[in-house]
C-alpha cells in the first residue's frame, strides 16, 4: 500500500510550486490592488523611483479619476476600444473557425495541407503578425493598392491604423441602459427556453426578472442611480465615443492569427461526435444539412462557449499586437493593456497603472472564474 | 451499370457543391498565404527599390544583405531568447511534471483547492501583476536580466504545464502504481520507473508549447529587461517601430524571429495542436 509518509512527501513536492504561484499570482494581485489605492507616482507625490518611496493611501481616487477626470479620457477610450475589439474579434474568429471546420469535415482532399496552413499563424508571435500586417496595411500600399495591381482598379484610400473615423456612436450616460438591455435579452432567452421545456416555475422567475429589467430601461431610472459620466463640458471632442475604425486593421490581423485556432477547437469537437449518431440520423431520413442543423451544431455548443471565453480573455488583455501595429501612442487604437505599460513603465504613474491593471483583472475574472469553476467541477479523476 | 447512365440531377448537384467547397477553401488558403508572400518578397528587396506603389512586385534580383543586417541588429537578442527559452522551458516542464504527478495520482490534503488555484494563474492578464512583479524583482536584485526573466517565465508557465501533465497522467491506470507500491516502490520510484517513462509525449507537448510561448512573448520581454537582456521580440519591435522604416529590415527580422517556432510547428505540428487545445481546459 502507499504509505502515509509518501502521501505527505507528495504534498510537500507540490508546495514549491504552490508557494511560487501564491506569491507571483495571488500576493501580487493583492499588492496591485493595494498600490492602486495609493498616490505612488501621481503628480505632486514624491519621485516614484527613489528607494523606500512613501506611498500615501488615497482610497479610490485613481479609479475615480480614470472614469471621470478630463486628462484620463484615454482610459474611457481604451475601454470602448476593448469592447468593440472583443465583439468583432471573437465574432470573426467564431464565424471563420466554424466555417473552416465544417468545410474540412467534408472529406476534403488535402485536408492536412489546409489545416496546416490555417493554423500556422498560431505559432507566430503577435509582434511578428503585427509587423507583417503593419506593412500590409500601409495606406499608400499593401492591401490598398491590391485591386490596382491586379485589375488596374482604383486604389482604396482607407488609412487603417491612422484613421480617425468613428462609427456606432454612443453616450456614456446610456451605458447602464445598454447593459440592462443585454441582461434582458439573455434572461428572456433562457426564460423562453425553460418555458418551451415546460419548466413553468423557473420560467416564471425568468419572465419576472426580464419584465423588471425592461421596466428599468423604459422608466429611465438609471439616470438617477448612475450619475452621468458624460458631462459634455468635461469630455473633449478629441475623445469620440464609438467604434474607432482604426481598430479594423488590428481586428483583421487578430482574426487572421486566431481563426485557425478556433477551427482546431471546432474540429476536435466534431471529431468527438460518434459516427453512429450521424448514421442513425441518415437512416431516419435526415438530410445532410439536417444532420448539421440538428446533430453536429448542438453538440458543438460547449466548444463554442470555450472558444468564446478563451478568445474573449485574449482580446481583453491584448497588448503586443496593438503595440506592433499601431505603436503605444496611437490615441485611436489605445487599449488598457497598452495603458498599463505607458502609464507604469514610461510615466512611472504606478498607482494609476495599477488601477487600470486591476480593472483589467476584474473584466477577465468575470468571464474566467465562472468558466473555470464549471470546467473543474466536472473534471474526471 | 451506373457508368453508362447519364449524370443525374443528384450527381450534378453534388458535383457543384464539392466544387464550391474547394473554391472557398482555396480562397481562404490564399488569404493565409498572401502575407507570407509579401513578407518574403519585401525582405529580399534592395531598400532603394522599395516603394509603396510596387509593394506586390517581385524583387528584380534578391538582395540578401538585409538578413546580414538583421542578424547584426539581433546579435545578443537571439542568444538572450535562446538562453531564456531553454532555461524557463526546462524548469517549468520539470516542475509541471511533478505537480501533474502529485495532482493526478496522490490524494493529498487540499487537492481540490490547489489545482484551480494553480490553473487560474494562466488566465490572469499579466498586466495585473506587472508592477508588483517589477518591485519584487528589483528588491531581490533580479530585475533586468535573463535569470530574472527565466524565473518569471518558469513561474507563469507552471499553470499550463501542470494542467497538461495532470491531464496526461490521469490516464495512467492507478493499478500500475498500486502494484508498484505493493512491491515496495516509494513516491520517487513510482515516478522514475512508471510515470516518467510514460511521459515522453507529454514532455514533447509541454516543451513545444513553452518554447513557442516564451520565444514569442512580448510583455515581460519589454518591461522586465534592460538593453543587454532584451529578447528577440523586443528587437523586432524596435526594428519595425518608428516612422520612415526601411521595410526590408523589419520583414527580414520578422522571418528570422518567426522561423524557430514555425519550424517546430511544421515538424511537430500534432504535438503543438495538443498544447493549443489544452489551453481550453477540460480534464
Amino acid at each position: 500500500m502507499r504509505s502515509p509518509r509518501d502521501r505527505m512527501l507528495a504534498f510537500w513536492m507540490l508546495m514549491p510550486s504552490v508557494l511560487m504561484i501564491a506569491i507571483f499570482v495571488y500576493f501580487f494581485i493583492f499588492r496591485a490592488v493595494q498600490t492602486s489605492l495609493t498616490d505612488w507616482g501621481a503628480s505632486g507625490a514624491p519621485p516614484p523611483l527613489i528607494p523606500n518611496v512613501e506611498k500615501k493611501f488615497v482610497g479610490g481616487q485613481m479609479y475615480e479619476a480614470l472614469f471621470t477626470d478630463l486628462l484620463d479620457f484615454p482610459f474611457r477610450n481604451a475601454m470602448t476600444n476593448t469592447f468593440f475589439f472583443t465583439v468583432f474579434f471573437v465574432g470573426g474568429c467564431l464565424l471563420f473557425g466554424l466555417l473552416l471546420a465544417l468545410l474540412l469535415d467534408q472529406n476534403v482532399k488535402g485536408e492536412g495541407l489546409f489545416r496546416t496552413v490555417f493554423l500556422f499563424p498560431m505559432s507566430l508571435s503577435f509582434v511578428v503578425t503585427g509587423t507583417i500586417w503593419r506593412w500590409m496595411l500601409q495606406p499608400g500600399g499593401g492591401i490598398n493598392i491590391l485591386p490596382q495591381t491586379l485589375f488596374g482598379a482604383e486604389p482604396l484610400t482607407f488609412r487603417w491604423m491612422n484613421s480617425r473615423d468613428v462609427i456606432l456612436p454612443f453616450e456614456w450616460a446610456n451605458v447602464p441602459n445598454y447593459l440592462t438591455l443585454i441582461g434582458f435579452a439573455i434572461v428572456a432567452f433562457y426564460a423562453a427556453n425553460l418555458f418551451m421545456k415546460g419548466r413553468m416555475r423557473a420560467a416564471q422567475y425568468g419572465i419576472a426578472a426580464a419584465v423588471v429589467m425592461l421596466a428599468v430601461v423604459l422608466s429611465g431610472v438609471w439616470q438617477y442611480i448612475w450619475p452621468p459620466l458624460d458631462n459634455p463640458a468635461m469630455e473633449p471632442s478629441i475623445a469620440p465615443k464609438g467604434f474607432n475604425l482604426a481598430l479594423v486593421g488590428i481586428i483583421i490581423a487578430a482574426v487572421w492569427q486566431m481563426s485557425g485556432y478556433t477551427m482546431a477547437m471546432f474540429m476536435a469537437g466534431i471529431r468527438g461526435i460518434p459516427d453512429e449518431l450521424r448514421e442513425a440520423a441518415r437512416v431516419d431520413g435526415c438530410s445532410e444539412i439536417g444532420i448539421y442543423r440538428y446533430i453536429i451544431l448542438p453538440q458543438l455548443n460547449p466548444i463554442m462557449l470555450s472558444a468564446m471565453i478563451v478568445l474573449g480573455h485574449i482580446s481583453l488583455k491584448i497588448f503586443d499586437l496593438v503595440f506592433a501595429m499601431a505603436g503605444p501612442d496611437n490615441a485611436q487604437t489605445i487599449v488598457p493593456g497598452i495603458m498599463v505599460y505607458t502609464k507604469g513603465f514610461r510615466e512611472n504613474q504606478f498607482a494609476k497603472a495599477s488601477a487600470i491593471a486591476v480593472i483589467m483583472l476584474v473584466t477577465v475574472g468575470v468571464i474566467i472564474v465562472p468558466y473555470l469553476w464549471s470546467q473543474l467541477r466536472t473534471t474526471k479523476r | 451499370m451506373a457508368a453508362t447512365q447519364p449524370i443525374t440531377a443528384y450527381q450534378m448537384r453534388r458535383y457543384t457543391i464539392r466544387t464550391a467547397i474547394y473554391v472557398v477553401l482555396a480562397v481562404f488558403l490564399l488569404m493565409f498565404i498572401v502575407p507570407v508572400y509579401l513578407v518574403v518578397i519585401t525582405s529580399l528587396k534592395d531598400p532603394a527599390t522599395i516603394n509603396l506603389a510596387t509593394t506586390w512586385n517581385l524583387p528584380e534580383k534578391p538582395f540578401w544583405e538585409s538578413y546580414a543586417q538583421v542578424f547584426q541588429a539581433f546579435s545578443g537578442r537571439l542568444q538572450n531568447s535562446a538562453a531564456l527559452v531553454i532555461g524557463a522551458t526546462i524548469f517549468s516542464s520539470v516542475l509541471g511534471s511533478i505537480n501533474g504527478y502529485v495532482l493526478a495520482k496522490w490524494r493529498i490534503p487540499g487537492e481540490k483547492f490547489f489545482f484551480p488555484l494553480i490553473i487560474f494563474g494562466m488566465f490572469i492578464p499579466y498586466q495585473a501583476i506587472l508592477i508588483p512583479l517589477f518591485e519584487f524583482m528589483r528588491d531581490i536584485n533580479l530585475y533586468g536580466g535573463i535569470p530574472g526573466l527565466i524565473v518569471i517565465h518558469t513561474v507563469y508557465g507552471l499553470p499550463i504545464t501542470t494542467l497538461i501533465f495532470r491531464n496526461f497522467y490521469v490516464d495512467i491506470p492507478d493499478e500500475m502504481l498500486e502494484s508498484a507500491a505493493i512491491d515496495g516502490a516509494n513516491f520517487f520510484r513510482m515516478y522514475t520507473q512508471i510515470v516518467f517513462p510514460l511521459s515522453l509525449p507529454g514532455f514533447v507537448v509541454v516543451i513545444i508549447w513553452q518554447f513557442t510561448q516564451i520565444w514569442n512573448e512580448f510583455l515581460f520581454a519589454v518591461t522586465m529587461t534592460n538593453a543587454d537582456s532584451q529578447p528577440i521580440t523586443v528587437g523586432l519591435a524596435q526594428l519595425a517601430g518608428g516612422e520612415a522604416v526601411k521595410w526590408n529590415l523589419p520583414m527580414a527580422g520578422a522571418i528570422v524571429a518567426a522561423l524557430p517556432p514555425l519550424l517546430v510547428y511544421i515538424v511537430l505540428g500534432r504535438y503543438f495542436i495538443r498544447g493549443l487545445l489544452a489551453g481550453s481546459i477540460k480534464g
